[in-house]
Parts: structure tokens; C-alpha cells; sequence
């Protein structure tokens, strides 16, 4: 166990340098970060030219990379445009995004997999027809469209919820969550569907329905334990995802976590706060793998890790 | 109908305010400071908040309640007014006395000297600063050596400014510039501490002004909260408590939080929501003009627009524009379509001029179609208008001028919009010259001069002619306004220069843009300047 | 012709690297003993392939049929909207800006005085592309890269395993809007492209794990046993069991590969005009929710439909594939 988990780790090196140096890369791609500093006009030359010293901008690429990630291991990410290092904007961002992100995750587990159940054991009866069509529904919709459709009618209309996050709060997050986990938890349902459908009829759930045992047992001790390997899969590398695609989310409901930072970052071309974001979300991604294959050996015990 | 929904609309807020109490959340003051402070959308500023260093509205929003300078635009008319200065006096155009009035202090108690504003001024006009407004100092004597366009610094201190006692200095221009008192209730003029050299890193953090406002607190990326300044010497003093900024991370969930009563003043609200403003808010709904134009420039080191005949090609695309029904139904007459290159802010005597523009800018669908066949037809068939798509309403709006020439040249595919994904890197097209068809050029204003729309964006290599526009005849004439000691005939000077743009076709006007703001039912007194700001110590809570 | 799935030849080879194979697989995932019990995979009666037996299936299937006829509606529309669609998507007139329906305008018009039917139904031909190529290309290469590297493990499974990361950790929004910024193209292309590249690593995962899985079975081992190629135990045994899981999952990212162009444009980086989407319509409709829903409705309902269609035949597929379903 502990030799494997040693290994994992090695294994993420290649991947966070990997996933580093392609952000890197991309960023760079768009130019000239300096020439959107100065409003409708262009730059006065002296001074874009020395903002770009002072950023380091002027040197090549390869240089640049690795002097960004010689100061990240040192813990510093570096400063944004306005002046503010961009550890302080990760220390007001990412606890926000983590709420949010449990929120999410914790819609994904409860509706997601209860749904995926309980369509997965009465394949073809209407329930199964109404859910799978509610998800597909879901899936459909881009999420700007629900988001906006909820904030318009549970905001505005109705006036149940804030129409916007202020403080970040668990309770403000209730349908921002709803909203970033929706196509996630359209996916864990049918995932969990499948999954169920195909092992209700293996042999050792018919051998534990022939040994007489209750029904409520053998779904959660053997048909739901089996199943939800390909869903855990899921939620697991959703983690990652669900933090830096609350882009679109974040934007809507004035929440501002990981997503906001990273869009203002992108419009402002600015490396420093995107790369660095990245790069935290990278590390989140690799741990979240990492936890869930070890999740497999308590879901699967014929999986033994060497 | 119409009481249905206002039933429910009330209901909903009392729901909300229930929501709120019941939560132990201040309601929408923000922040649980009580008294008749009021919330206001704010947006992030994108670089720190030194006045030479902030060129957007947002920073611009908290530099206006928390710094005064020699001059105050009047929030109604847009004159200058002596503010701090006494008098500024000149002979010539190009040396200026300034004399400070006595009693200003900044809000730490230091008091507001002549050393205040010839330090910040040196300190703005410094390579070494990275101050993104520092060409505003250009026209000081000395401008080259402190901020020289390549090689090193050759000077600490601006040659022109001087120290003459704690209530006096001078300014010595490197050319005469008439109109330069005026320029000067601009935020990088701003007088500042001493603090802000000491201990810079807590200044920033925590900016120190001698405004009618005082920051409280400021989160970065999320809130500010400025407190009335009840020590504040100046007449402008605030009528409310104090001001919270709330940073929205769009425009339309300010609007939303407006509504749902969460927020007092949202302004800038997102051009889909007009239709709906009058049913939501009632009067409580302002849209005032503001000293922004929208136009189309053209990329002329691209030889295709720089023939004899494009010229009549830019204006039968003017004609193909039907300004009117875009600004009626797009903006909901948050716009008005333009028929000069100026700004109705300026008034007539500041040398806005009506209809300069004439024909060229009234729509005319048969002269349009003419036009442009004569001048050899549209470069390659078809027009790519150039934007940004990551703010504001431009997507709207390009696409509906593009709908308009089709429709005038009965060709679904002669003019398409070309969005550019981040303001960034649209400004890096441009500055690399990229362009091949005309793109967005939005400008507004510094300071209410006719100077400041002509010149930056027309003047051969000014900093915002990104068309790369040249003609001698016009920077001749510009040269020669500026020159005047008379305001009068530098306005007329200007506009003659102006025509040159005119017959031209330089740039195709489209329409002057108003500033827009909602606000709640506890607010009173609510204005916008011309800067398109709301003016906050004139509103009153409650 | 199908041939039956036992032959004798090569067999020695076969289990020696069957052997090899159990040892290397490098994630360390190794059973410590294979699900008993007969999964009757036995060839009942004459020689069927799997193959056959589904398409026996499908045809008898009422959601396959009336999936496949959205389906062909669409292509067909696809390929010639003026059929059921008069006039041009493009040509738009702002004084009927957010009008209801009229005559020849069943669905109104939108905030740019676009006719919305003309509009949804030549939309479909963009959107179809999008979703259907960006499906194809993610699901083709994700399959093949993930299946390979899922069945001969070792270091092909360590390094695809280490790239397949890199490109899942890069926030898909996020890669659209650096990446599309700068394309200047106006076809579906750049936003295909884009979908496959940061797509593909979702269908690789599924896809290996579904052939490490199916590896394990008994009748892979005993047509490794008995010496069948590596191609063909992957092709006739291995495949048919694994390609279940890709095809779920593979139809629902079709739909949220159209539903992500729509983002895109929203986002400011999508589809460039003069092209007519779904999506671009979605996203253009979309602040004018409270004044003008239709403009957003039926785009979205066309999107809903054709996504449905898909599923569902999708669906019916798998079933019709997964012999344990029978």
C-alpha cells in the first residue's frame, strides 16, 4: 500500500509538469499580455517595455517557464496585474470554490446515484422513462441557459434564493452548486443505471437473492457496492473538473472563487494568475485520482494494491 | 396585470428581506455597517488604484470620492471649476502660476501643499513607475528626460514643474497648450501625501485621499467600503454615510441583485435588460449622456482602404447604417445616433457641433448602394467589422450594423462581425496591426475638451490612432488650436479640424452613448457625471 | 463470413504473453482471482456474430426506430434546409426585433429581427456537425488509444495513462477560451479540433478500463488459451464487450459537445458569423430571457431533441450489444 501510493506520487511529477508547461504554452499563445493595460490606446512604448522586463516577459519561453516554476516551489506564484500576489487572490478564491465544489459533488452523490438506483432497477417502467428524460433535458441545456433560467425564476420571480453569492456561504451556494453539478449528475445517474442494470443479473446477486437474504441488502451490501466503481471514476476526476469549469457558473451568480479569478485572468492575459491557478488545480486533480483508485480496494475487495 | 405582477414583485422582496433578517445578514447596506450608507456595483479594478496608473471608469469610481484636485468637472455641465487651485494664471499658453487655497488637508491630517502636486506629478510622469497615464504628463517641459521613449531615464524630476512656496508653483509647458488648466481636473493630477512615497505598499492597500470619502476597508476583488470624511473642507461634502463597492462579476447579476433588493445602485445596466427597466424601476431609473462616442475606425495601413475611391466606399458604409432603429431598439436610446465626431457633453460653445457630420452620417440606402459601387465596391466583397466580445453589449450591435448594410446592398454575407475573445488580445491586433476591415474604436473622454477627441485618436501616431489615420491638414490645424490663447478660437480651430476628419470619412460615427443607472427606492438625488459616474456624495439614503 | 471464435493456432504464444501481460500491468490493479461463473457467451446454435444478433435486435425496437428517424430528419435537413425552410438565415431586419410568430415565421423573431424558424432549421446542419464530428474524432482516438494501452498495459499504459492526465486536468472551458481566442477561421473546424483534443482523454479512461475488465474474463482467457492474435482477441472478443461504456458515454457527450459550442459563444469564442448555430442562437437569446423566451426555446428545443435522438439510439445499441442484457 505504501510503496503504491509512493509510486502514484512519482507518477504525478511527469503529469503536473506536463499539465504546467501545455497551460504555460497556451497562455503564451494569445501574446502580448501588456497591450491590454492601457485602455483604448496603445502603450507608450517605454513603459511596455519595461513592464514587460519586470514580468520577465522579454525573455524566451523556455526561460520563463522555468523561472515561474523554480519560484513555485518556493511558494511564490507571482504577482497579478493590480499589483497583488496571486497566493492572496488563491487565499480569498479557492475556499469559496471548495464550498461550491462540495456542494456540487455532494448534489452528484445523493441525486445522482438515488436516481441511478432506482432507474437502473426498474429499467423501462416510467420512472426509469421520466428520469432518463429529465437528465437528457439537463445534458441538453447549456449550463449558462439553466443558470440563468434559475436565477431569473427562483431570484427574481419567486424571490426564494438571492439572485447573487455575497458572502460565499454554504446556503448561498445551494443552486449554484445544483447548477455547476447538473450535467455531472445527469452523467453519475446514467452511469449508476448502467452500471446497476448489468449487475442485477450477475451470478452473485442471484446467488444472494437465492440465499434468501432481503432485498435492501443485497442492493447496498452487493449490487451497490459493485456498481458504483465506474461512478466513483467519475466523481473523482469531476472533482478537478467542477472546480476550474465554474467559470461560467461563478460568472452568473457573483461568486468570487477559482472560475472568476481565472476568467479576469484569461481577459487580462494575465500569465502569473492563470498558470498558478492552474497549477493548484492540477495538484487537486492528481490527489483526486489518486484517492479514488484507492477507494477501488475498499469498493472492490479483489483489488489489492502491491 | 400589471397588479398581479406588482404583487408578486413585493412579495418577493419581502420574502428576500425575511431571507435576509432571518440569516443575521445586513440587508443591503453591505458589510453591517448601518447608518445610511448605500451599495454600489462596482467592478474590479485592473490596476492599482494610484491615480497615473488608473485609466478605466472602475478605478475611476473610487479616485473621484477620494481625491479632489485643482480643478472639478461640474457633475451637470462638465466645466471645469477651480477646485483646490485659487487661480492658475498664464500670458502665454505656456507657463502657468498655480496657487493653492488654504485649508485642504488630506484625510491623515497632512496638509495639501504645492510639494503635493509636483511631487505626484514627478512621480506620475517616471519611467521607473509604470504609471499607465503618464503621457498626460507629456506636455511638461522635461517630459523626454524623465520618460524617455527608449534608453534609459535621464532625469528624476520633471524640468518644468517648480516649487515656488507652500502655496505656488509653475508649470512650463514644452509647447502651448491653451486648454491645459482644464485638463486638469483629471484623476492623474491628484495631489498626494507623503505617505504614498513612504510607505507605499500600505498606501495601495489601504489608498489615503483628501476627498469628501475615506476607504474604511478594502478587500481586494470583492468590496470597498468608503466612510463619509465628516472633516472633509471642501463644499462637495457627501450627504450619506459612506459607500460600499461590491464587485459583480457581470453587469447583469448586478442588475438581478438590484431587483431582488440586494443592491442600491447598479449602474452600466446590460443593453438586454432596457426593455425592462421602466416596469422594474419605474423613475428610479436614470440615463444621462456621458462623453463617450462609439465609431468605426479603418485599418489604413491596409493599402485596400487606403485608395482615392475608398474613401466614398467608408461613406456609403455610413449611409448603409440606419443609426436611429440600431439605437431605438438595441439600446433602447441608452444611445443617440451621431452626427459629429465630438460628444453632446461638450455643448456647443465647447465645440460639439450637430450635424457636422450632414449626409455621410443619415442613413440612405439607395446613395449608400451608390456610393460604394462607385468607390470600386466593398475590398475582396466583403466587410469583417473587428471586436471584442468579452464586455459589453458590442456583439449586439455589430451584428445588427452588419444586418443593416446587407440589407442595404441585398447581400446576406457583405458584412460580418469578427469578435476577438478578450479585450487583450483585440488591443494586440491592433497594435500589431492586424486588421483588415474596420473594427470597433470607442472613446471616452479624459476631459471635457473637444481637444480629447480629435487628438489622441486622429493626430498622426497618437496613442489611440490605431488605424494608423495621417493627414497633414488635420495636424496642422490641431497644432495651430492649441496654440490659441483664446478659448473660443481654439474651439473653432478644432473643429475645423474636425471637418478634415468629416471629408475624409476618417472614422464612421456611429452614435454618442449615454451613462445608465438603476437605483433602489432608498435612495434619493441619484446623478451620473458626464464621465458616466455616478456622482456619490450628492445621494441621500433613506 | 464470422468464424468461430476457438482456433487452435498460435496458442503457445498466446498464453505466454497472456502471462506477461498480468504481470505488467503497470496502474497495479491485479485480481487476485477472476469472477467465477459462466457468463453464457457460448455460440448458440449456428454461427451468429454479435453483430447480427443486435441489428436483429434493433430492428425490432421501437426507441431505435424512432430515434434513427430524428436522426435521418436531421441529416436530411441537414443537408438541404431549403426543403422545409424558405428565405436566408442571414437575412434579419431590426424592425421586427423580438416579434412574435407571423406568416412564414412560425417561431417569431429574434432580438436582431432574425426569422427564428428559418434560423433553428438551418442551424441544424452546424450543430450536427459539431456534435456528430467532434463525437466521432473523440471517440475514435479515445478508444484506440485508451483500448491499447488498457490491454497491453505496461509502459504504453504508464505514458498514455501520464498524457491522458495532463490534458484532463487542463479545465475544459478554460482551454476554450485561451485556445479559441486566437483561431480566426470561421468554420466548424477550430472549435472541432479543440473538442477532440481536451475530449479524447474522457473515452480513453472509460475505454481502458472497460478492456481491463473485460480482459479478466473467462472468455478472453480461454481464447487467449487457446492462441488466438492479440488483434483478434481485441477485435472480436474484447471490443464488443468494451465498446458498451464508450457508446454511453460517447452519445451524452454529444449532446454537451453542441451544448459546449453554445457556451463557446456565449463565452465570446465559438463559432464565428456568418455561420448559423444552435448555440449561437442559444447564447445571443439568452439575456433577452425575460422578453423574447422563444428565441431561446425553440433553438434550445432543437438542441434538446437532437441530443435526445442520440442518447436514445445510443441506447438501444448497447443493449442490443450487451449480451448479458438478453
Amino acid at each position: 500500500m505504501g510503496r503504491y501510493v509512493v509510486r502514484r506520487l512519482l507518477q504525478m511529477i511527469p503529469v503536473f509538469v506536463g499539465a504546467t508547461l501545455l497551460i504555460f504554452l497556451m497562455v503564451n499563445v494569445m501574446g502580448d499580455p501588456v497591450a491590454g493595460l492601457c485602455g483604448e490606446r496603445a502603450c507608450d512604448p517605454a513603459t511596455a517595455a519595461q513592464l514587460k522586463r519586470e514580468f520577465g516577459l522579454d525573455k524566451p519561453l523556455w526561460q520563463q517557464y522555468l523561472t515561474y516554476m523554480g519560484k513555485v516551489f518556493t511558494g511564490d506564484f507571482g504577482t497579478a496585474f493590480n499589483g497583488q500576489p496571486v497566493t492572496e487572490l488563491m487565499a480569498t478564491a479557492f475556499p469559496v470554490t471548495v464550498r461550491l465544489t462540495v456542494v456540487a459533488v455532494l448534489f452528484e452523490i445523493v441525486i445522482g446515484i438515488t436516481l441511478g438506483v432506482v432507474t437502473g432497477l426498474r429499467r423501462g417502467r416510467p420512472v426509469d422513462t421520466g428520469v432518463l428524460l429529465a437528465t437528457l433535458v439537463v445534458i441538453s441545456v447549456p449550463t449558462f441557459v439553466t443558470g440563468l433560467l434559475l436565477q431569473l425564476l427562483l431570484g427574481i420571480k419567486w424571490g426564494w434564493i438571492r439572485p447573487s453569492v455575497r458572502y460565499g456561504t454554504f446556503d448561498e451556494l445551494i443552486v449554484p452548486g445544483l447548477v455547476l453539478a447538473s450535467v455531472s449528475l445527469a452523467y453519475v445517474t446514467r452511469l449508476t443505471r448502467t452500471s446497476i442494470a448489468e449487475n442485477k443479473r450477475s451470478d452473485y446477486v442471484r446467488t444472494a437473492i437465492a440465499k434468501g437474504l432481503p432485498r435492501r441488502r443485497v442492493i447496498t451490501r452487493h449490487l451497490l457496492r459493485n456498481s458504483l466503481i465506474p461512478v466513483v471514476t467519475f466523481i473523482g476526476t469531476d472533482i478537478g473538473a467542477l472546480m476550474g469549469g465554474a467559470i461560467v457558473t461563478e460568472r452568473i451568480f457573483n461568486i468570487h472563487g477559482v472560475g472568476y479569478q481565472l476568467y479576469q485572468g484569461i481577459l487580462r492575459q494575465n500569465t502569473q494568475t492563470v498558470v498558478g491557478f492552474v497549477t493548484v488545480l492540477v495538484l487537486v486533480f492528481l490527489v483526486a485520482n489518486l484517492l479514488v483508485d484507492l477507494l477501488y480496494a475498499v469498493l472492490d475487495p479483489r483489488i489489492r494494491y502491491a | 396585470m400589471r397588479g398581479i405582477t406588482h404583487a408578486r414583485w413585493a412579495a418577493g422582496a419581502v420574502a428576500t428581506a425575511l431571507a435576509a433578517t432571518g440569516c443575521g445578514v445586513g440587508g443591503a447596506s453591505g458589510g453591517g455597517n448601518g447608518g445610511a450608507v448605500l451599495s454600489s456595483s462596482w467592478g474590479d479594478p485592473q490596476n492599482p488604484l494610484e491615480p497615473a496608473n488608473t485609466n478605466e471608469v472602475q478605478g475611476g469610481k473610487v479616485l473621484d470620492m477620494i481625491f479632489r484636485g485643482l480643478k472639478k468637472y461640474d457633475p451637470r455641465t462638465g466645466r471645469a471649476q477651480d477646485w483646490l487651485a485659487r487661480s492658475i494664471r498664464t500670458g502665454d499658453s505656456r507657463n502657468f502660476t498655480v496657487t493653492i487655497k488654504d485649508g485642504w488637508t488630506f484625510s491623515n491630517g497632512e496638509r495639501v501643499t504645492a510639494r503635493s502636486f509636483v511631487d505626484a506629478w514627478n512621480y506620475g510622469a517616471s519611467l521607473r513607475n509604470n504609471q499607465k497615464n503618464a503621457y498626460f504628463f507629456g506636455y511638461i517641459d522635461g517630459y523626454d528626460k524623465v520618460h524617455p521613449d527608449s534608453g534609459g531615464q535621464r532625469a528624476d524630476t520633471l524640468s518644468g514643474l517648480r516649487v515656488v512656496d507652500d502655496h505656488t508653483f509653475t508649470v512650463k509647458l514644452n509647447q502651448k497648450f491653451s486648454g491645459f488648466p482644464d485638463t486638469l481636473g483629471y484623476a492623474a493630477f491628484a495631489p498626494l501625501p507623503r505617505a504614498f512615497f513612504t510607505d507605499h505598499a500600505a498606501w495601495v492597500k489601504k489608498p489615503v485621499g483628501n476627498g469628501p470619502y475615506t476607504i474604511e476597508s478594502y478587500t481586494r476583488g470583492s468590496q470597498m467600503y468608503l466612510r463619509k470624511w465628516d472633516g472633509y473642507p471642501g463644499t462637495d461634502k457627501a450627504r450619506n454615510d459612506g459607500v460600499t463597492l461590491m464587485v459583480y462579476t457581470d453587469s447583469n447579476t448586478a442588475y438581478t441583485d438590484l431587483l431582488a433588493g440586494n443592491l442600491d445602485l447598479a449602474d452600466d445596466i446590460p443593453a438586454a435588460q432596457l426593455k425592462n427597466v421602466k416596469g422594474d424601476l419605474g423613475d428610479r431609473y436614470i440615463n444621462t449622456p456621458a462623453g463617450i462616442i462609439q465609431t468605426l475606425a479603418f485599418p489604413y495601413y491596409d493599402k485596400r482602404w487606403n485608395t482615392p475611391g475608398s474613401k466614398k466606399v467608408r461613406t456609403g458604409l455610413s449611409m448603409a447604417i440606419d443609426r436611429r432603429q440600431i439605437t431605438d431598439t438595441i439600446f433602447r436610446r441608452t444611445r443617440t445616433p451621431a452626427t459629429d465626431w465630438t460628444s453632446p457633453v461638450l455643448g456647443t460653445g465647447g465645440g460639439f457641433k450637430a450635424g457636422l457630420c450632414g449626409r455621410a452620417c443619415t442613413y440612405d440606402p439607395a446613395r449608400a448602394k451608390a456610393l460604394i459601387e462607385e468607390g470600386g465596391g466593398i475590398p475582396d466583397g466583403q466587410v469583417k467589422i473587428t471586436y471584442n466580445a468579452d464586455s459589453g453589449s458590442h456583439k449586439q450591435w455589430v451584428d445588427a450594423v452588419c444586418n443593416s448594410i446587407n440589407n442595404v446592398l441585398g447581400n446576406a454575407k457583405a458584412c460580418v462581425g469578427n469578435p476577438v475573445g478578450t479585450f487583450a488580445d483585440f488591443r494586440n491586433q491592433l497594435g500589431a496591426h492586424k486588421m483588415t476591415g474596420p473594427f470597433r474604436a470607442g472613446w471616452q473622454m479624459d476631459y471635457p475638451l473637444i481637444q480629447n477627441f480629435l487628438q489622441p485618436l486622429y493626430y498622426t501616431g497618437a496613442s489611440s490612432n490605431d488605424g494608423k489615420w495621417s493627414d497633414k491638414a488635420f495636424d496642422r490645424l490641431v497644432d495651430r488650436a492649441n496654440a490659441e490663447t483664446d478659448t473660443a478660437r481654439a474651439v473653432a480651430g478644432f473643429q475645423k479640424a474636425e471637418e478634415v476628419v468629416r471629408d475624409n470619412m476618417a472614422a464612421i460615427p456611429l452614435w454618442y452613448q449615454n451613462g445608465n443607472a438603476g437605483y433602489s427606492d432608498r435612495l434619493s438625488h441619484v446623478a451620473l457625471n458626464p464621465f458616466s459616474v455616478p456622482v456619490y456624495n450628492e445621494i441621500k439614503v433613506g | 463470413m464470422p468464424e468461430q471464435p476457438y482456433e487452435p493456432e498460435g496458442a503457445i504464444a498466446g498464453t505466454g504473453m497472456g502471462g506477461a501481460m498480468d504481470l505488467g500491468v503497470s496502474e497495479a490493479v491485479t485480481l487476485e482471482k477472476t469472477p467465477g461463473g459462466p457468463q453464457g457467451t457460448g455460440p448458440a446454435g449456428r454461427p451468429r456474430s454479435l453483430w447480427s444478433d443486435a441489428w436483429r435486435d434493433l430492428r425490432r425496437n421501437p426507441v431505435f426506430l424512432l430515434s434513427a428517424l430524428v436522426i435521418v430528419f436531421l441529416v436530411v435537413i441537414s443537408l438541404w434546409p431549403s426543403v422545409i425552410a424558405s428565405g436566408s438565415p442571414l437575412t434579419c431586419d431590426l424592425v421586427r426585433s423580438q416579434d412574435g410568430p407571423a406568416p412564414g415565421a412560425p417561431f417569431g423573431y429574434d432580438g436582431q429581427g432574425c426569422n427564428v424558424y428559418t434560423r433553428t432549421v438551418y442551424g441544424a446542419r452546424t450543430s450536427v456537425t459539431v456534435g456528430l464530428c467532434a463525437t466521432l474524432g473523440v471517440a475514435v482516438f479515445g478508444s484506440v488509444l485508451g483500448g491499447l494501452a488498457g490491454y497491453f498495459g505496461g509502459v504504453w499504459d504508464s505514458v498514455l495513462s501520464r498524457v491522458t492526465d495532463v490534458f484532463f486536468a487542463i479545465p475544459v472551458v478554460l482551454g476554450g477560451l485561451v485556445l479559441l481566442s486566437v483561431v480566426t477561421s470561421n468554420t466548424v473546424w477550430p472549435v472541432v479540433g479543440f473538442m477532440v483534443l481536451l475530449g479524447w482523454p474522457q473515452i480513453s479512461r472509460i475505454a481502458r478500463g472497460a478492456v481491463i475488465t473485460a480482459k479478466q474474463n473467462d472468455y478472453v482467457q480461454a481464447a487467449r488459451a487457446l492462441g488466438a492474435s492479440d488483434a483478434r482477441i481485441l477485435l472480436r472478443h474484447i471490443a464488443p464487450n468494451a465498446v458498451a461504456p464508450v457508446i454511453v458515454v460517447a452519445t451524452i457527450a454529444l449532446g454537451t459537445y453542441i451544448a459546449l459550442e453554445a457556451t463557446l459563444s456565449y463565452l465570446g469564442v465559438g463559432l464565428k458569423p456568418p455561420s448559423v448555430s444552435w448555440g449561437i442562437d442559444i447564447s445571443a437569446a439568452s439575456p433577452y430571457i425575460r422578453n423574447a423566451p422563444h428565441a431561446l426555446l425553440w433553438p434550445a428545443g432543437a438542441l434538446a431533441v437532437t441530443v435526445l435522438a442520440f442518447i436514445m439510439l445510443g441506447d438501444a445499441v448497447r443493449d442490443a450489444l450487451d449480451p448479458k442484457l438478453r
